[in-house]
């Protein structure tokens, strides 16, 4: 019924840098591959520029971000030739404000991935493991802070906290952490609730395995497409979070940031006066940042599901693509056949390693 | 029943641990919070009043132990004490808070579901009509779903209502002199509330319209689907009956996706001086009325628990097949 691709032409990659992966030696098969859509090139080019920015940020801002040029004048100046993206109120320089700004926000957001992504797998695949009376209370635990508003929870957390920690990006990171990590882990114990009842792991149980060793080796690399997905997901959290707790002036305002930066624009009355200098900025900046991580989300996305990654295309790039058939398909697929666009195996060649990681994808009914 | 009255059980424990949460917060902080809190307050006047409004409020300066606060804290809340509000002349915060939900509760509530509605219909169109022009949108809503609320909402002001002047820009009403619930007020308040609303709308539909799309497009490959097809049925009918399924998936992740929401239009209401929950918080986090804050933050708790029941009662009213687990 559904369309394979499983009988495409050979490794040789017909597709060229179309949507898909070009297979050409079997080390790189070996590896984890994502889908080469321009969705995903887009997003991990536009990541990579802005972790660098980050690095390098605070160096090659022009000016010092809190220096004042100004004592005289008390409106922020529109850009110019000397400030490219013009003044605050405090007359410093913006642009220099947001290249320096940017290593906080990302510096609290990846903490906060990080951190949320391991509570997320030492509660989720603890719980899909144990199952019984330990995955009931830590499920129980992983609900109880999905449907806690995490703003408001935080907002109070960060009232309470002195003035002098209101300004530590890891401890910011690990906070925000605290609420972020119930999401990963609810949808990594669905998934090792499904792989824990699989063949292999039965007959490594039966072996006589150990626990850890089962989880670390066994379930663990499955998970790695999904853990990938929730850390993208976290981080994108993490940027709006942090900007919102900043843009409410719970961190303190004198610690650079993006949201710090769109707090003295709300301050200074930027949106009501036409001072778009002062948010626009920022206000993009972390736009484009959480734009660029949900763009490699799609494409985990479109990794572990298939038909997703085909939905996309007209018939001219599915044939690129090397869907077999797809001269046969209609100007547009209508219902039930989403041409399943794969990973173009060579034929007959067992996918060492990568055949775990594709097992979600080729569960599908492609076969 | 068995499930609904599972989830009650659920979300009865999950309030109760929100109440204690809130009421531990302030004392595992390290230090005194009372001074931690008046070294934030250093601009208003602190009168023996507020000190001792603040020593009760956080078990500072009392014999009583952490137990004992605790059942008072429970007793206090029973009877719809929620403290002092320190930054608005010394009114109960159940005052403030009352005052500024019905605008939120408008506002927020209204959004949320024209933004569901709107997003699950793209959603089903996009997935429909995959292929073409219609995906060129993902990316656009890919922008707005990563693009914080108040940052829309600067936007929002920045263009319709200064550079074009076609709504208001601030406040939920003119001052009038005599309100009246009459059509003058009601456009006036509608008219208010037009920018806000589609700041929450823009930026929460993306979620719902990606979420539908990626559901929708794995359920038209459904054999019921083809079978729909196959027997010749209208197309309008065949996009039902996979909506229909599709967005299940939907339902269940609201749970998820209401905090969130509730969270971004608390913001956008700051952005747009409208006199809902938002509002007040960002006074109470200015002023540092940390008994608003709380305040706040259980409301706002209790709502989002309320919207998850109700969703959580439309998916079993929806998906028989919840019903029969029992």
């Amino acid at each position: 019924m559904a369309v394979s691709s499983t009988t495409n032409v050979g490794g040789a990659s017909p597709a060229g840098p179309g949507l898909l992966p070009a297979v050409d030696s079997p080390a790189s098969r070996a590896r984890l591959r994502l889908p080469r859509s321009p969705k995903v090139l887009i997003g991990l080019g536009s990541l990579i520029v802005f972790l660098v920015l980050a690095v390098i940020g605070p160096w090659i801002a022009p000016y010092s971000p809190s220096r004042t040029f100004s004592t005289t004048v008390s409106f922020p100046q529109p850009p110019s030739a000397a400030h490219l993206l013009g003044t605050t109120q405090q007359q410093q320089d913006v642009l220099s404000q947001l290249l320096a700004g940017g290593r906080s926000t990302v510096l609290v957001a990846f903490v906060a991935g990080l951190v949320a992504t391991v509570l997320s797998v030492v509660i989720g695949v603890t719980a899909g493991y144990l199952a019984g009376l330990g995955d009931d209370l830590l499920s129980m635990l992983a609900n109880f802070f999905l449907v806690m508003p995490a703003l408001p929870l935080l907002i109070v957390i960060f009232g309470f906290l002195p003035q002098s920690q209101g300004s530590d990006d890891l401890l910011i990171g690990v906070i925000i952490a605290l609420t972020g990590w119930a999401w990963g882990a609810r949808v990594l114990r669905a998934q090792t609730l499904s792989l824990r009842s699989r063949d292999y792991v039965e007959s490594a149980r039966i072996i006589g395995e150990r626990a850890w060793r089962i989880i670390g080796f066994e379930i663990l690399p499955n998970l790695i497409p999904i853990l990938a997905s929730s850390f993208l997901f976290t981080v994108l959290y993490g940027v709006g979070t942090y900007t919102a707790l900043a843009f409410l002036g719970l961190v303190n305002p004198n610690h650079l940031s993006w949201g710090g930066m769109l707090f003295y624009a709300q301050v200074a009355g930027a949106e009501q006066s036409g001072y778009w200098w002062l948010f626009i900025p920022p206000g993009l900046a972390v736009a484009l940042l959480g734009t660029s991580l949900a763009l490699l989300n799609f494409g985990i996305d479109e990794f572990i599901n298939p038909r997703l990654r085909a939905a996309g295309l007209s018939r001219r790039r599915t044939r690129r693509a090397g869907v077999a058939g797809a001269e046969r398909l209609p100007r547009r697929f209508a219902l039930g056949v989403t041409p399943v666009v794969g990973y173009t195996p060579v034929p007959g060649a067992a996918v060492p390693g990568g055949s775990s990681a594709l097992d979600v994808v080729s569960d599908g009914r492609s076969r | 029943m068995y499930v609904i009255s599972r989830r009650i059980g659920f979300y009865i424990l999950t309030a109760i641990a929100a109440v204690t949460v809130d009421f531990f917060i302030p004392r595992i902080m390290p230090g005194n919070p009372v001074s931690a809190v008046l070294a934030k307050m250093q601009s208003s006047v602190i009168t023996p009043q507020t000190l001792r409004a603040l020593e009760v409020e956080f078990g500072a300066n009392t014999k009583v132990g952490l137990w004992g606060q605790y059942t008072r804290y429970w007793s206090d809340l029973a009877h719809g004490n929620l403290g002092i509000s320190t930054s608005n002349g010394m009114v109960p915060v159940t005052t403030v808070i009352r005052g500024a939900l019905p605008w939120t509760l408008g506002l927020v509530g209204t959004a949320t579901v024209i933004s569901f509605i709107l997003g699950t219909l793209l959603g089903v169109l996009i997935a429909w009509r995959r292929g073409s022009w219609l995906d060129n949108l993902l990316p656009a809503t890919t922008f707005f779903q990563a693009a914080p609320y108040f940052f829309l909402a600067f936007l929002a002001i920045d263009l319709f209502a200064i550079k074009l002047g076609w709504f208001p820009s601030a406040s939920a009403h003119n001052d009038l002199d005599f309100p009246a619930f009459d059509w003058t007020y009601i456009s006036d308040v509608l008219d208010h509330a037009v920018l806000p609303a589609l700041t929450i709308v823009v930026a929460s539909a993306a979620g719902w319209i990606i979420g539908m799309r990626n559901v929708m497009i794995t359920t038209m490959d459904e054999d019921y689907v083809l079978i729909a097809q196959a027997k010749g049925l209208p197309k309008r009918r065949v996009v039902w009956y996979a909506a229909r399924n599709a967005i299940l998936p939907s339902i269940s992740g609201f749970s998820l996706a209401v905090g969130f929401v509730v969270s971004g239009a608390l913001l956008t209401e700051i952005v747009f001086s409208y006199p809902g929950l938002g509002f007040i918080l960002l006074s109470a986090v200015q002023e540092a009325d940390y008994a608003l804050l709380q305040g706040i933050f259980l409301v706002i708790t209790l709502a989002v628990l309320l919207a998850n029941l109700a969703a959580d009662f439309v998916y079993v009213f929806l998906d028989p097949r919840t019903r029969q687990e029992a």
